[in-house]
């Protein structure tokens, strides 16, 4: 009997101890999670504050090949809008010029990423066909960069923009493998992965990205996917529609038309 | 900023073709060929122990606590190039605490944890706590003292706790090897799930790895053993030696099979990409794939062990064609990943450029920090091999 009740606090104490065990290598993890609702909280309220509320919306954006002109000023109004750094190595969007040649020759180019203009075709070169392509982030349904993010600092927003939390990003470049479109860089400065938000503290103020605003042909249109009345919507169903690279399943929210079969 | 933009902006003359403007910068360069190669000695190493424990290759006695340590001193170093590649490590931590599920690399910790805390370090401990107790009781001062700690002050060394240590070692590395699947196919699966990048994306990259994984492993403590054993003054032990060249063989041939059935499938489905990744083979890893990995890496040891098993030879030659048989297969797969993770990132993902990547000498992404975190392990293992000899001589009885 007396054994038997040494056993049992024997057996008492082992449960405690891993209950105190448990509680002290869990503390750190709850205070963290807290801290994380904490800052979801701010956001939210900042805009709320604003009178938006993302779940009232799904952006999206149409480019049409036939009306760019390459003169490059949406490239250029992107990095003045959202201070992305002037060196050629980082593009939230840039535009590709393609020449397809009668002898089945393709050549692409993206000097700048075109905010210089692009320098004129010799008089001599025998061309199929020519044309210009605006590239973004597509703003994946299906988005494979959110995807492998290892701590979730990049995320698709309930309005369907994929945005990254540069304060949360620990910069491992894992989501610029990822993404099929070269549309990610890692911020020189910041150390963290940065894209285009489709200038989300301008369309959250009822604005339109800069890249739309400054296109001089309107080869841009952005807005509403579910609202008949939008824009986009009367693009879509004027248009014959084609998106990059559909076999990956991306299901990206960026409408071509007139795209040509050896965009990539 | 101004470092990056000088380190760029040469690179856009070595540019080929297209690439999108954000791709000149290569984005994953030494540190994260380093991290696979690492991880892949851990691996193994740790499926060469087994062999003793679970599948009782006798022959493989003298090699199994020194193949333990080596799998102990390069985990332990394996997530240094990680940490040091990232843009914030001070946030490394949020990978743990706040992990993305659908991430494949969010589980990184939690797999290297599982084979640190649950795998190496228990199974070491069971291997070794008697030996530890029987060291301690005759040493004095510190020494004392941290196999004492070690050793987690237990002084049970009766019969029945004996046993309950073999029979814990035993168990531990019947999880362990599927652990140590699982942490080296994980790392494949990183490569393996980027279906944006078609030289990456192959449901064979897991398995693809963990072969070329124990490759490296075993060739590793297979230079390790050689290397030490005249040092100490002792002799090598040719059966040994024999069955290790003879495992090393074995893999060796199932990972060029599957490399070679991963090669003739990309050929022989053609797809998309084949234009690009041919130049690529052909021309930017020409050297690095098809004269280093291939010949030199995999056929040529292949052939010298062979001639090795089909001959009888004089056991100093074998010594030496062993060696340098292993030295080859190091390279090799050295290069393997370089192949993989640099060759991945070298073509556009429009598929019609390639670019180039130009490793700098210092820096933490540079070659210094690089050999540095390579020879760091053999530091790790000289400390571990004087607070814990692996030799049969320190055993006790």
């Amino acid at each position: 009997m007396e054994k038997n009740v040494i056993e049992l606090n024997k057996k008492v104490e082992r449960r405690s101890f891993l209950k105190k065990l448990a509680v002290f290598a869990l503390a750190p993890l709850t205070v963290r999670i807290l801290a994380q609702d904490e800052k979801f909280k701010k956001v939210k309220k900042w805009i709320l504050d604003n009178g938006y509320v993302p779940s009232d919306h799904k952006w999206g954006m149409g480019i049409d090949i036939s009306k760019c002109i390459g003169c490059g000023r949406c490239a250029d109004a992107c990095k003045n809008e959202n201070n992305v750094p002037r060196d050629p190595f980082f593009f939230r969007t840039w535009v590709e010029r393609y020449r397809i040649f009668e002898n089945g020759d393709i050549k692409v180019d993206s000097p700048n990423g075109s905010i210089d203009g692009f320098e004129n075709i010799p008089a001599k070169e025998k061309i199929l066909r020519s044309f210009f392509v605006p590239k973004i982030c597509n703003h994946c349904e299906n988005p494979p960069c959110v995807q492998v993010c290892p701590v979730g600092a990049t995320f698709k927003s309930e309005d369907g923009v994929v945005l990254v939390d540069s304060d949360y990003c620990v910069g491992c470049r894992y989501c610029i493998q990822a993404c099929p479109y070269g549309a990610r860089f890692l911020h020189p400065v910041k150390h963290t992965a940065e894209k285009c938000t489709f200038c989300y503290q301008r369309i959250v103020n009822d604005k339109l990205p800069a890249c739309v605003e400054v296109c001089p042909t309107q080869a841009r249109i952005f807005g509403e996917l579910n609202k008949k009345a939008s824009p986009l919507v009367r693009f879509l169903r004027m248009n014959k529609i084609g998106v990059l690279k559909p076999s990956l399943n991306t299901e990206p929210k960026v409408y071509y038309a007139n795209l040509d079969m050896e965009v990539k | 900023m101004e470092e990056i933009i000088q380190h760029l902006t040469p690179l856009l003359r070595d540019v080929w073709g297209y690439i999108f403007p954000n791709e000149v910068e290569l984005h994953w360069g030494l540190l994260i060929v380093l991290y696979p190669y690492l991880t892949g000695l851990v691996a193994g190493a740790f499926i060469l122990a087994s062999l003793v424990k679970v599948f009782n290759v006798k022959e493989l006695q003298p090699t199994y606590r020194l193949a333990m340590l080596t799998a102990l001193s390069f985990l332990l170093v394996a997530p240094l190039p990680l940490l040091a590649h990232l843009g914030h490590p001070e946030r490394a931590l949020e990978i743990l605490v706040t992990p993305n599920s659908t991430s494949a690399m969010a589980m990184f910790g939690f797999v290297y944890a599982w084979y640190l805390m649950a795998v190496l370090c228990l199974e070491i401990w069971f291997e070794y706590r008697k030996d530890i107790i029987h060291w301690a009781e005759k040493e004095k001062g510190i020494k004392k003292w941290i196999h004492r700690a070690i050793s987690l002050f237990s002084k049970d060394v009766s019969e029945a706790s004996v046993k309950f240590d073999k029979k814990w070692v035993k168990i531990i590395t019947i999880i362990g090897i599927p652990s140590a699947f699982l942490l080296h196919g994980y790392v494949g699966f990183i490569f393996g799930s980027i279906k944006a990048n078609p030289w990456w994306s192959s449901v064979l990259m897991p398995i693809v790895f963990l072969f070329s994984a124990i490759v490296s492993g075993i060739g590793m403590v297979l230079i390790i053993y050689m290397i030490v054993t005249p040092f100490r003054g002792k002799t090598l032990d040719i059966a040994c030696l024999d069955k290790l060249a003879s495992f090393l063989f074995y893999v060796m041939i199932i990972d060029f099979t599957l490399e070679s059935l991963d090669f003739i499938h990309r050929v022989y489905e053609s797809e998309e990409s084949i234009k690009i990744l041919a130049y690529l083979v052909s021309d930017k890893l020409f050297v690095s794939l098809v004269v280093i990995q291939v010949i030199m890496g995999m056929l040529i040891p292949l052939g010298m062990i062979a001639v090795m098993k089909i001959m009888k030879s004089p056991a100093e030659l074998k010594k030496m064609i062993y060696f340098i048989a292993a030295i080859l297969v190091e390279i090799g797969i050295f290069t393997t990943r370089w192949n993989i993770v640099i060759g991945g990132q070298l073509f556009s993902k429009s598929f019609r450029g390639l670019t180039v990547y130009k490793m700098t000498f210092f820096g933490l992404e540079g070659l210094l920090a690089g050999l540095a975190i390579l020879a760091l392990p053999f530091v790790i293992l000289f400390v571990l091999t004087k607070l814990l000899p692996p030799w049969e001589e320190a055993k006790t009885n």
